[in-house]
């Protein structure tokens, strides 16, 4: 970690080599290391330090943009020259108008020293102690622990200038039992709530109570879905949905839909990046603050996110949820959350006559994007409920229904939520539980 | 480069590493992604550094870091130290390499065009024609194009007196339209010449010339608006389907690439990526396929998007048996899994995606062989079908059993002929009863490798590029559509 005297600097230096009629630079860096195990052991075990800069620069209206991740002045020089030619290369942007100018930024303290400093030793005797605990009921536990620290500083020629350190820890573990198996993870800024011996007990006995499971018939079941599953969906909905560019290109379920009911009336989903609960990050990727944006209230679509191309299209303020550029995904709902609701899980399988409990879904993919028509597995711990109670465990499920009509569909909200965070892309999500009806299996697998 | 790969080396073992190994990499990326008659990306991106991979106390440790200079390199091998006898209050054995392993070599990419030195505006400029005339055809809501372009530059050393270095360059393209109808909900999208943004190998710029997307543009923006108004693919619960080249691409990377990955099998990759229902009992002793099913791992194909000179462990590229006449025969294997499964020396396969990231094992080239059949004489072969073309969506159960695609387009086949166009096709089914229903296999004028620049697996992520010799097949008494 640099600090933020020394990524001001390198900032500073970056735009003053620049000679552009405007210029924006990104700072990332990262002190990153992750012990993994699995057969009850640590057979993988890394970290990594780097740095990035990304330099956008603009000539007019062409742009263009060049990264590396040496931040020595020679390479900074050499990167801000490569911006250059290639901006000089492009084609103009018509559409072009500016970067942004400055606005206030509200800081947030998501820097816990703790986390940076974990030591290797510390890491290891985390998963000792889950590899211990899984050995003594002749289970077999697989997973990660990861600490992470990161900085992020973006300034522009405009006057833009925003930093943001911050800390995550996450641990994740499967248990397997000759039969079955079951899953649980946790994340955290603060690597000293992450408590190995808790989760532990949780994937074990989620393993030894799936033993032996049984096929069931496809078909539309109550299901409960995890906080991991729920997770899915959000990602989901954030991904093809709650986007400006997915509503510009007809391809959101939410165009024509603002202000009309899409879901159930309990449900409220939004994106905070700066909330207390999230692996927090003020602004975005071009230096705005980020906004707090209701997408879904009380069922009724309110909005999408927006970054500063795509709020001039529909000539609104950005929202504050740019990605790096050149972006070409469009802006991205990186901290989305669900509220909760007000019924335990324990009252949601009581109130089941006959369903199942996901914990998890793997490898989901869409395939009808306007339908948020899903498909993937079960996997980790998939229950059988009977008249109020689990009573099998059984084989896996595929999927193949839609996430809009099981938000459509829900019987009942969890009362807590679980934060992830995810390594693919850096999102965070804060998820309650949900019990929904009319949920389609289409397909069984042998385990 | 290289004395500071071995200065790291000598400060290794002076630590206490009983073995260590070393890759400095620097890899340069360029892309160009047009949209809509705008280039709304050119980006040219570079990062390096140096990783350390460490034995000491019989465990592993690895740390890496951006800056490749005297007291970083110290505070790294020392961490890396440090993590290795961290992991070992764990460890029930002693890591296993095997036999000393001592290589010394090169490698390059033999490439025509240098695509780094190809005129950027003629680049710009064929993606623009490309994106025009895709355009040009009422109902295209969206049109993209995009090129990629890689160079590789890493050199390996070891503590067993390895040292190698390797330059490897990639060269993609592709397009896509996409048409929308707000009224119905639909979206359909067609890809050219492959999905998920395009298709790649290791070759230099003449690959971008060989695909003529220009040629194919209008056609592929066509074929995306008819879509709209085709027909939904009917379910049918036993079908005859005859998979494109393409899609039969994906089918074998899914079903066969990962669970063969003997990290897999063996548990390593169990919390994220999952685990293999070829357990190790089953080499050797396991139908996969049909007779006519015959699958090899081939690192040495020229232009193999999974294809190099050796390893990152400095194993040798080189092509093995995997499936021959439908029987299950290899694994890709690493020095240390070799090891533990008794298979004697490692077949080349650890792969690490840039200086930061650990080697795992990832497929290379994992190619269906070339059957005997002209396409045409098999669609006409074919009484009752289905064609499917070009992969829209993937996904497969994480002991890699059960699986679901869906394809951008599918003709269906009555008497011998494609008839009707369908859209929203998807298939299902259980891997080693979907190859055992394999009756035939498109020959070598329709093979060719295609690339998939976008493999994950490993914590933390790792991207792999894997190519897979493909050509079209058919299969029997499968289950399509699932979409209601």
């Amino acid at each position: 970690m640099l600090g933020l005297d020394k990524v001001k600097e390198i900032t500073n230096q970056v735009l003053a080599l620049s000679k552009a009629d405007q210029t924006e630079v990104i700072f990332r860096g990262t002190d990153s290391a992750l012990t993994r195990f699995a057969n009850n052991a640590i057979h993988q075990n890394v970290a990594e330090t780097n740095t990035e800069i990304r330099v956008r620069v603009v000539y007019g209206k062409k742009i263009g943009v060049a990264s590396s991740n040496d931040v020595s002045p020679e390479a900074l020089r050499r990167t801000v020259d490569t911006a250059r030619v290639i901006a000089q290369l492009q084609r103009e942007n018509p559409e072009f108008k500016s970067l942004p100018a400055p606005q206030p930024i509200r800081n947030v303290e998501a820097f816990i020293e703790a986390t940076a400093h974990f030591s290797p030793e510390q890491r290891a005797q985390m998963v000792q102690v889950l590899c211990k605990k899984a050995k003594e009921k002749n289970v077999i536990a697989a997973g990660a622990f990861t600490t992470t620290a990161f900085e992020v500083a973006v300034a522009n020629s405009l006057g833009v200038f925003a930093y943001h350190p911050g800390t995550y820890a996450d641990l994740n573990a499967v248990a397997m039992s000759d039969t079955g198996s079951g899953y649980a993870s946790f994340t955290h800024p603060d690597a000293r709530q992450v408590r190995a011996d808790a989760l532990a007990d949780q994937v074990i006995d989620k393993a030894l109570r799936a033993r032996n499971p049984i096929a069931l018939e496809p078909g539309e079941y109550t299901v409960l879905l995890e906080e991991e599953a729920v997770y899915d969906m959000l990602n989901f909905l954030g991904f093809l949905a709650f986007s400006a560019q997915a509503m510009q290109e007809d391809r959101s379920f939410l165009k024509g839909k603002i202000g009309e009911k899409v879901m159930d009336e309990r449900i409220t989903i939004f994106d905070d990046g700066l909330a207390s609960d999230t692996i927090a990050l003020p602004f975005d990727f071009e230096g705005v603050p980020r906004q707090r944006v209701t997408l879904i209230e009380n069922g009724i679509a309110r909005g999408v996110v927006y970054d500063t191309a795509t709020a001039q299209r529909d000539g609104v303020a950005s929202t504050g949820h740019s990605l790096p550029a050149p972006n070409t995904m469009g802006p991205m709902a990186m901290h989305m959350a669900m509220m909760p609701g007000n019924t335990s899980k324990q009252e949601m399988i009581k109130s089941v006559e006959r369903g199942v409990i996901v914990t998890r879904l793997h490898y989901t993919r869409p395939v009808h994007p306007m339908k948020v028509l899903v498909t993937g597995m079960t996997r980790d711990g998939t229950f059988l409920i009977e008249n109020g109670e689990i009573t099998k465990p059984i084989k896996n499920f595929r999927f193949t229904t839609s996430y809009l009509e099981a938000l459509n569909r829900v019987r009942a909200i969890g009362n807590t939520t679980q934060l992830y965070y995810s390594d693919w892309g850096g999102a965070s999500r804060r998820v309650p539980a949900l019990l929904v009806d009319g949920f389609r299996f289409t397909g069984v697998t042998q385990f | 480069m290289k004395d500071i790969a071995l200065r790291v080396l000598n400060i290794a073992q002076m630590r206490g590493a009983a073995y260590a190994d070393v890759r400095i990499v620097s890899r340069t990326t360029q892309r160009i992604a047009v949209k809509n008659g705008r280039v709304e990306a050119l980006e040219q991106d570079e990062t390096q550094g140096f990783g350390v991979r460490v034995i000491a106390n019989g465990a592993w440790g690895f740390a890496s870091s951006s800056r490749i200079e005297a007291r970083e390199i110290e505070r790294v091998i020392a961490q890396a130290i440090a993590i290795a006898k961290a992991s070992s209050i764990t460890k029930v054995k002693d890591v296993n390499l095997g036999e000393k392993l001592s290589v010394k070599g090169s490698y390059q990419t033999a490439i025509r065009i240098d695509p780094f030195t190809f005129p950027m505006a003629d680049k710009i400029a064929m993606l623009l024609k490309a994106d025009e005339e895709m355009r040009r055809v009422k109902g295209i809501k969206v049109a993209r194009g995009e090129m990629a372009f890689q160079r590789e530059n890493k050199i390996f050393a070891s503590t067993e007196d390895s040292l190698i270095d390797q330059e490897i360059v990639e060269s993609g393209c592709g397009i896509v339209a996409m048409a929308t109808d707000l009224a119905t909900g639909e979206v359909q999208v067609r890809s050219y010449p492959n999905s998920v943004g395009r298709h790649q190998q290791t070759r230099g710029y003449e690959f971008i010339l060989d695909q003529r997307l220009v040629e194919n543009a209008a056609r592929v923006a066509e074929e995306a608006v008819a879509l709209l108004s085709a027909e939904q693919c009917p379910s049918y619960d036993a079908m005859t389907i005859i998979l494109d080249g393409s899609q039969m691409a994906l089918q074998v990377h899914e079903s066969c690439g990962h669970p063969i990955e003997l990290d897999r099998v063996l548990g390593s990759e169990a919390a994220f990526a999952g685990t293999s229902f070829l357990t190790p009992e089953k080499l050797n002793n396991f139908r996969y396929g049909s007779d006519v099913v015959n699958i090899t791992a081939d690192a040495t194909i020229p232009g193999g998007l999974g294809s190099f000179g050796f390893d990152d462990e400095g194993v040798p590229a080189q092509k093995i048996d995997i499936v021959r006449d439908g029987m299950f025969v290899g694994y890709l294997t690493s020095r240390e899994s070799a090891q533990q499964l008794g298979l004697g020396k490692s077949n080349g396969t650890m792969r690490a995606d840039g200086w930061n990231r650990t080697p795992i094992i990832r497929m290379t080239n994992i190619n269906l062989m070339p059957g005997t059949w002209n396409v045409d004489d098999l669609i006409a072969d074919t009484d009752d079908g289905l064609w499917m073309e070009t992969n829209r969506s993937w996904s497969i159960d994480d002991k890699r059993l059960n699986f679901q695609f869906g394809t951008e387009m599918a003709w269906e086949i009555k008497g011998g002929k494609k008839t009707r166009m369908f859209k929203n096709a998807t298939y299902t089914g259980i891997t080693p009863q979907f190859w055992g229903s394999c009756d035939a296999v498109s020959n070598e004028k329709a093979w060719t490798v295609w690339g998939t620049p976008n493999c994950g697996k490993g914590q933390p992520p790792q991207v792999a590029h894997t190519g897979h010799g493909a050509a079209p097949a058919r299969f029997r008494n499968i289950r399509v559509g699932v979409i209601r």
